[in-house]
Order: structure tokens, then C-alpha cells, then sequence
């Protein structure tokens, strides 16, 4: 069991403060299947965590379980020292934790722009009225939350596309206009559910330089799942691996990688 | 001696330009930059107190007099100042190329000695940083976007306002009892400045060797904006939109140098790839591109146009025509009919000013081309539109402006008459050379390249070959002075000339003329797959490859039509006529900067062919109709294999001198 862990400073000086959630003990299962057996881990304030594992391993139902989208069967969470109860994803989203997904799901028919726009609205405090009315004080809080959002764009390097629909987008520009959705939220915690998927290299560069630049610049908290070994070994400060649902490792990527139990998950030696 | 020009007292550099600026016009726009998504805008005022806060702070780092300062980033208007700033504390900018790679920078800031380098960002940071091994003069690296840096170690590098807040804290600091504060520093810095002090240091892009730093003093640059501006009636309330490289001469004569003198407004871009959408909003009146950019424009159209719906096509269709007719003689105010003036002010409103407002050409009242000969129908395209586009031809060395075109005088063939206060000559090989105000001043620590270019008289070679037109005193440029050679009978060879003729058909990739000490001229033409495999498509012909496609019978004869309509144009050219193409064979590769045939900047490399084709040669010239290749290429990840193909040769028809004389 992991303790609230002191403050540190990594070799590149960042700051890792205590521990922002905590999973403990969960279990999740459908029907008779099992996605998730007993797993326990924490993720610490302003590191970037990594989880990976073969597929199938449960992966994304933990992201789900984290984000308040499943509810598990047994454990509890705490997050950012407040032990959670079964919840509606959009309660985790007020609270600060905000997702990127495996297949991109933003509006396709929008523009970038509106679908950035789309991650303001959990901060939009005037009512439908107000809003109807449009001139007056929701003009005035739009106005500040298109400032914000210009913002992202400007950090996503993507003005180019500001007026174009997302859905004449090619893939890897969707991947970085749904992370721009997700910063909207300016979320505490950030989860990204494969952002590196059928990306090429250059594109992939990018993204990583992306995540790096977040977790750098807001201070943001992020849990990634990711394939490419490369990309995870590099940018995360802490790796859980899963296989079959259950937690195999836990550890600096340095120690994952020696591990003998991780290396026999994805060599695929037969289970008993 | 070339007239001298004479600036106004107290106009002789930059930083003084901007104080009159600032004075006479301070209200109105000096620059504008799109940010966060809205157009941000400097007055002049403005702009001189923000020169004015990095200069300071730029003393109080340590910068002196004569020092180089390296500028490196895309157009921002906080570069453009930097630049000024540099200037304003007796520092001579040193604008570098932004995607050069850190060896080609390492080698360039070694060479001026660059003591301070002022970048845009972490990218351009990072490339300084891996080569600071090799630039041991550099002291002290000021960056303007912050982002991804904070973790990197400051001692000698500042965010750009943090050196202004700098500047700004420490300007009326007593320094000690003789001493001067640092705005009376800086206030007699400017001072003592002059015309013939170094404005700037410019590096030119080098297709031969190593990169040369042209130096051009601030007479240079303010008396060539000068007579440049009067040329084409610029005024303050010109626009322009600033997106071609810093470090490239137009770019500091068009941004800088008119844009002071005259006191217009300079647009940047949002970035790179915003280009045309900020166009658009702007609306430049004075712009400047090079061939490409106008042949990409024209390919989004062409390619909109064929989706449109069949009304708007045929409209299109109809109303071009009728501009392709007319609508140069318009715009040159030559006389026209009435009923094509009625014809075309239709075709205003509904096609050309639509057209013209997607382009973002709208405004433009004087648009100029140059560095590459651009395609008849493209320069025509946009003449025919009403947009006044014209050629120019100019050199770093001459701070751009050689020759131009004045208005009502316009030509696809030509690159103008003389710029004001320039002189052109023409020596016994044909090469132009030419002495103007903006002539510079030395080729940086490269005393031999200097002699080798500029005489003790001051006339500069520009290695390029052309001549005069007698009946109208144009300059027309025929090749680069060294490919230049001479047919058997002593008349003129001037293979890129050809080439040039035969590459303005789209589906003409590359072309090679051979015939330098020989009888006649032969060429190998290369087809454009997308432009010719578009054209198999609409007709229904099948290929399997580049190569059945290339030596399709069909595609041999469309592209000897081409050719000989090249000679037919060709032999209307006295000096020339004897380049015409007798026999040509279509290549059953594509020459590729791979395998060593063209340069990285895509131009073809006369020798390497000659050598590596030679069969290919003697078959043009012993009268063969068939000839087999066989050919070594290199695929892109190195590995090597052969291609083979019997090609066949075609004489095309040349027109005698002779006849065309007679007609």
C-alpha cells in the first residue's frame, strides 16, 4: 500500500507533490467476466503515469473506472484526498479530471474551434436565458472563454485550422483537437487513452512534445495508455503494468523494463 | 560614377527613420500581427518605444558597438524591432535562415561572430544550444516565446521582456560621476550613426559553396527604398503582408527599408500555415511572391473550379476567355471596344472580383514576381484579372532592384528597364552587369569574392547572361553566364532558356538541352506523372508504370507538339534561333536529387547528366531511332537497382530563320 509520498524533484526539475488519486483494491467485473482483479495504485500530483499492457489487459476500464464511468464491484478511489462515491462521468469532470479517447470522439460536423469551445461548457455559469438573450453578460463571459480558448490553440499550434470541420480532419490533427477539448476543462488531471495511435513518427514527435509542454507549462497531472514502448519509456515518470486485469508491476520505467513478469506478458508466455 | 542620391538631413538610418515615423505619423499602423486568433497593432509610436525599451536593455547585456547580432525566426513584428534595436545601439542584425539546419547557423554565426542572438522560440534555442560547441563568440541568446524553456539553464539567456523591462528599470540609472546613463548611451549611439555605417548583413543561400555575407550600409538600403518607393507611388497607406523568409534581402527592403521611408504598414502572419487565410483579411496593396506561390494559387482554383457546378464552370470558362482577350489591354489602359468593356465590367462582378477577394488579391495595386522566369500563362493569368503584376530582377548584391517593370510596360519575356538610379551593362560574353546606390558594400572577410564580383569602379557581375532589347531598352536575361555556350556555327546556346520554354507545359516535369560545340540542339524531356497521368486518365489510356506511361506513343506525340511549338517560339528570336530542338527522347525515369541528376534545390546538374546518359547522347546525335537504357537509381532508402527501356527518338520539326524572316 502506497503511503502520501513527500514532494520530489526530478532530474529535469519538475516538481511530483503527493499523491492526487488513489486506486485501491478494485474490482470490476461484467457479468462473469472480470476486467479488473484487485488492483491498487496511486498517481501523484504533476507526474505523467503510464499504463500500459497486452491488449485486453483492462487498460481502458481503468481509465473508465477512474473517470467515474464504470463503477467498480469492490475498492474505493480517492481523489485528491476525498474518498469518491459511485458517480456520473460529468461530476469527474467538475472535479478536475478530463479524457481524451482511443477513437476520437469529438463533433464532427463542428469546427475546431466549437468543439474546443464544447470543453468551456461545464464553466459557462450563465443560464439558458441569459444565453438566449446572448447580448449582455453571456456575451461577455463568451468572450472570456473564447480568450481561453485561443489560448489552447495557440499552445496546439493549430490556427491553421480553426474554421475547418474536425471531420475533414486527417486523424493526427483530430488526436490534437480532442486534446484541445480536454485542456478546456483546464483539468487537473488528464487522462489520454492512446494519443499516439496510428500516428506516423513525425506526428507522434509532436504529440509527445505536446504532453511534455503540458505537463510542464499547467502543471497538469497525466495518465496516458500507450503501445509504443519508445513513447512511454521516454516521457513517463511511473509505469503500471496490467495484463489479464491484474497489476504485474509498478515502477520506474527503468524497473518495469527488467521486470520479469511484464517481460513474459508481452512475450505472451502461456498462462497456467 | 552612378548619381548619388541624396537622403534628407537626419535620415540616414534606420533608427532615425523610425523617430520621423514616430513623430509625423504616430498614430497610424507600423505593424500588425495576428495572435490568439485577432489582429494586434502597433502604432509607429509604439514601435519606437519598443525599440527603444530593447535597445536599452540590449546596452545594459552588453551589447557594443559593432557587434553582430544573429535574428532568427519567422516573421514577427518583435524580430523586426529586434533588427532596429540592434541598429539603434550601433549593432549590425544578422537575419539567418529559420528552417537552416544548427550546422548551417553554427557556420554562419562563426563567421560573423555573432555576440547575441535573438530567436523565436525553443526550436530555434535548441539548435543554438547543440551547436555552442562551434560558436564560442556567442554570448547571450533572448527568446520571445517562452514556452518549454523555463527548465533551461538562464545564466546567459532572457525571455525578450524581460530585457526590456531591463532596459526600461535601469535607463536613468546613475552609473557614476562621468558616466553616461544608459538612455544617454543609447541617444548618442544613434547619433553618431550614419549612411555609411553597416545596416545589415545578409547571407545568401549559396547553390555553390559556402554562404557569402553580403554587407549593405544603411545608404544602400534607404536610397534603394527610396527610389523604389517613388517608382510604384508606395505610400503610408500601403499595405503589406510579411511571410517570406527574414533573412532574405526583399523581405528586409520590403519590411523594413520602404516600409520606414514610407511609413506603410507590415502585416505578419499568424503562422506559416494561416498564410492565405491572413491574406485574405489584410488585403496587401503592394505584394511580392515568387512564381510558385502564383502557379499554387492558380493549380487551388483550377482544382475548385472543376468541382463547381456546371453553371459556375461555364461561367468561369466563358468570362476567362473573354479577361484572357482583354483584360490585359485594360489594365495597360490601351484602347479597347466598348462592348468587351461592358463584357468584362459583367465579368467583374461576377467572376474576377469574387475571384480576385478568395485570393486575397483584391487591394493589390502593384504585385511583383522574380527570382525564377515565370510561365507566360500564368503571368497572364493574373494580368488579365486587373491584378498589376510585374517582373523585377534583383540580387542580394544589389539590394534587390536591378531592373523593373514600369507600369503600362509589362512583359512576360522581359524583367523591366532599369531601376532608378542603376546602370547596366553588357559585356562581349554577354553578361549583365550593373552599379546602383544599393550596390554593396563587401562580401563579409571574403576579400577575393568581392574582387572576383565588384570592380574598383564599382559595377557588379551578376553571372547571369542576357541583353538589351533595342526597340524598347528592356533587359531580357537568357541563362546563367556559365551554361552559356556556343553552337558549332558560333551562334548563341543557352540551354536553360530552352528549358525554361519547355517546362512552362504542365506536363513538362524537366527538360535538358544539349548542343554547347555542336551542330545542333537535342533535348530529354522529362513527363510530369501527375499532369500527364491525369490526362491518360480523362482519355482513357492504360499504363502500369512511369516508364510504359513515359514511352507511350501518345504521350511521344503530345509532348513533340509541345516541342515544336517551343521551336516555332524560339525561332522568332533572332539571337537564339539556333537552339532549336532537332531530335528529343522522353527519359524512362524521372531525374531525382537521389541519384545525384538534380541539386537538393531541385535544379539540374549539366555534367552529371551528360556523363551519366552519355549513350543516350551519341544516339540523339547519330541519327538512331531507337536507343536502349540501361540505368543505376537509387531508391530513398539508399538501396540501389536498374532500370531498363528501349526509348525511342523523335525528330521534331525546326522552322528556318530564314522563313520566319521572310514572313
Amino acid at each position: 500500500m502506497n503511503v502520501m509520498a513527500e514532494p520530489t524533484i526530478t532530474e529535469d526539475h519538475r516538481t511530483i507533490g503527493g499523491v492526487q488519486m488513489e486506486v485501491q483494491n478494485i474490482t470490476l467485473r461484467f457479468g462473469g467476466v472480470t476486467a479488473i482483479r484487485d488492483t491498487s495504485f496511486d498517481i501523484r500530483e504533476g507526474e505523467i503515469r503510464a499504463i500500459i499492457g497486452p491488449n485486453g489487459a483492462g487498460k481502458t476500464s481503468m481509465l473508465n473506472v477512474i473517470n467515474g464511468f464504470y463503477h467498480p464491484q469492490e475498492g474505493t478511489i480517492t481523489f485528491k484526498g476525498e474518498k469518491r462515491h459511485d458517480m456520473r462521468p460529468h461530476i469527474a469532470a467538475t472535479q478536475g479530471i478530463a479524457r481524451t479517447f482511443q477513437n476520437v470522439a469529438l463533433f464532427k460536423g463542428m469546427t475546431t474551434l466549437d468543439n474546443i469551445m464544447s470543453g468551456r461548457s461545464l464553466k459557462m455559469k450563465k443560464n439558458i436565458f441569459w444565453q438566449m438573450l446572448y447580448e449582455g453578460p453571456a456575451k461577455k463571459e463568451e468572450i472570456e472563454h473564447r480568450k481561453f480558448v485561443e489560448t489552447i490553440i495557440d499552445f496546439l499550434e493549430i490556427q491553421h485550422i480553426r474554421r475547418t470541420p474536425v471531420g475533414k480532419l486527417p486523424y493526427g490533427l483530430q488526436k490534437r483537437v480532442e486534446l484541445g477539448r480536454a485542456l478546456a476543462m483546464e483539468p487537473e488531471l488528464l487522462l489520454l487513452d492512446e494519443p499516439m495511435a496510428g500516428m506516423n513518427v513525425e506526428e507522434k514527435e509532436d504529440m509527445s512534445r505536446f504532453i511534455i509542454d503540458i505537463n510542464e507549462e499547467f502543471g497538469t497531472t497525466i495518465a496516458l495508455i500507450e503501445h509504443d514502448m519508445g513513447v512511454v519509456m521516454d516521457l513517463s515518470d511511473r509505469v503500471v503494468v496490467l495484463d489479464h486485469g491484474e497489476l504485474i508491476a509498478d515502477g520506474t520505467p527503468e524497473d518495469v523494463q527488467k521486470n520479469q513478469d511484464v517481460i513474459d506478458a508481452y512475450l505472451g508466455v502461456a498462462h497456467d | 560614377m552612378t548619381d548619388e542620391i541624396v537622403l534628407p538631413d537626419g535620415l540616414d538610418t534606420i533608427p532615425k527613420l523610425l523617430d520621423r515615423n514616430a513623430r509625423e505619423f504616430g498614430e497610424n499602423a507600423a505593424c500588425r500581427e495576428k495572435e490568439f486568433g485577432i489582429w494586434q497593432s502597433w502604432t509607429w509610436s509604439q514601435a519606437r518605444d519598443e525599440v527603444e525599451q530593447l535597445a536599452l536593455g540590449l546596452i545594459e547585456l552588453g551589447l557594443k558597438k559593432g557587434d553582430h547580432v544573429a535574428i532568427i525566426g519567422n516573421n514577427r513584428p518583435h524580430l523586426y524591432w529586434a533588427m532596429v534595436a540592434s541598429q539603434a545601439c550601433r549593432a549590425i542584425p544578422v537575419p539567418l535562415y529559420q528552417d537552416s539546419v544548427a550546422e548551417e547557423m553554427a557556420y554562419v554565426l562563426k563567421h560573423c561572430g555573432a555576440r547575441f542572438a535573438i530567436v523565436e522560440d525553443q526550436e530555434q534555442v535548441d539548435k543554438l544550444l547543440e551547436m555552442s560547441g562551434k560558436t564560442p563568440n556567442l554570448k547571450q541568446i533572448i527568446y520571445l516565446d517562452p514556452r518549454g524553456l523555463r527548465k533551461y539553464d538562464h545564466t546567459s539567456m532572457h525571455p525578450y521582456t524581460d530585457v526590456q523591462k531591463l532596459g526600461v528599470d535601469q535607463a536613468d540609472a546613475i552609473r557614476g560621476p562621468k558616466k553616461p546613463t544608459l538612455r544617454e548611451e543609447l541617444d548618442r549611439r544613434k547619433e553618431t550613426a550614419g549612411g555609411e555605417d553597416t545596416c545589415v548583413i545578409l547571407y545568401t543561400s549559396g547553390t555553390t559553396g559556402r554562404p557569402k555575407g553580403v554587407v549593405l550600409s544603411n545608404y544602400n538600403i534607404i536610397a534603394t527604398a527610396k527610389t523604389s518607393s517613388g517608382f510604384d507611388h508606395l505610400s503610408a497607406s500601403d499595405s503589406v503582408l510579411a511571410y517570406l523568409p527574414m533573412a532574405w534581402v526583399g523581405d528586409f527592403i520590403f519590411s523594413i527599408g520602404q516600409s520606414y521611408w514610407t511609413g506603410f504598414c507590415v502585416s505578419c502572419p499568424e503562422s506559416p500555415e494561416t498564410m492565405h487565410q491572413d491574406m485574405r483579411e489584410i488585403g496587401p496593396t503592394y505584394f511580392f511572391a515568387p512564381p510558385r506561390f502564383y502557379e499554387g494559387l492558380i493549380t487551388s482554383v483550377a482544382i475548385r473550379m472543376e468541382d463547381a457546378s456546371p453553371l459556375k464552370r461555364r461561367m468561369y470558362r466563358y468570362f476567362m476567355d473573354h479577361a484572357r482577350a482583354v483584360g490585359g489591354a485594360i489594365l495597360d489602359g490601351k484602347s479597347v471596344g466598348l462592348w468587351a468593356r461592358i463584357k468584362y465590367a459583367l465579368g467583374s462582378v461576377l467572376i474576377y472580383g469574387p475571384l480576385k477577394n478568395t485570393l486575397g488579391i483584391s487591394r493589390v495595386r502593384v504585385g511583383y514576381t522574380a527570382g525564377e522566369a515565370i510561365g507566360p500563362e500564368i503571368f497572364e493569368f493574373y494580368r488579365s484579372l486587373g491584378i498589376n503584376l510585374k517582373q523585377l530582377y534583383g540580387q542580394t548584391e544589389a539590394a534587390v532592384f536591378v531592373t523593373q517593370q514600369p507600369d503600362g510596360e509589362v512583359r512576360a519575356d522581359t524583367v523591366g528597364v532599369p531601376s532608378p538610379g542603376v546602370e547596366i551593362r553588357i559585356n562581349d560574353d554577354g553578361e549583365v552587369f550593373y552599379r546602383s546606390p544599393g550596390v554593396f558594400q563587401i562580401y563579409f572577410k571574403n576579400k577575393k569574392s568581392t574582387a572576383e564580383t565588384k570592380d574598383k569602379d564599382g559595377w557588379v557581375a551578376t553571372g547571369d547572361a542576357g541583353f538589351i532589347e533595342p526597340s524598347t531598352g528592356h533587359l531580357r536575361i537568357i541563362d546563367r553566364a556559365k551554361d552559356v555556350g556556343k553552337m558549332r556555327d558560333g551562334s548563341m546556346f543557352a540551354p536553360k532558356y530552352v528549358e525554361n520554354k519547355l517546362k512552362f507545359y504542365p506536363n513538362i516535369l524537366e527538360a535538358v538541352v544539349f548542343g554547347d560545340g555542336r551542330d545542333t540542339c537535342c533535348a530529354f524531356i522529362n513527363i510530369d506523372l501527375t499532369a500527364v497521368g491525369n490526362w491518360a486518365e480523362r482519355n482513357n489510356i492504360m499504363y502500369g508504370s512511369y516508364q510504359e506511361l513515359a514511352g507511350h506513343p501518345q504521350v511521344m506525340a503530345m509532348i513533340q507538339e509541345h516541342v515544336e511549338e517551343v521551336n516555332e517560339s524560339i525561332a522568332r528570336d533572332e539571337m537564339l534561333s539556333g537552339c532549336q530542338i532537332h531530335r528529343f527522347l522522353v527519359l524512362h525515369k524521372q531525374l531525382d536529387a537521389d541519384d545525384g541528376e538534380l541539386t537538393r534545390t531541385q535544379k539540374v546538374r549539366r555534367s552529371t547528366i551528360e556523363e551519366k546518359y552519355g549513350d543516350l547522347i551519341t544516339a540523339l546525335y547519330d541519327g538512331s531511332n531507337t536507343v536502349f537504357a540501361d540505368t543505376e537509381v537509387t531508391y530513398e532508402d539508399g538501396r540501389k537497382g536498374r532500370i531498363s527501356a528501349t526509348l525511342e527518338i523523335r525528330d521534331a520539326r525546326v522552322v528556318s530563320a530564314k522563313r520566319m524572316a521572310a514572313e
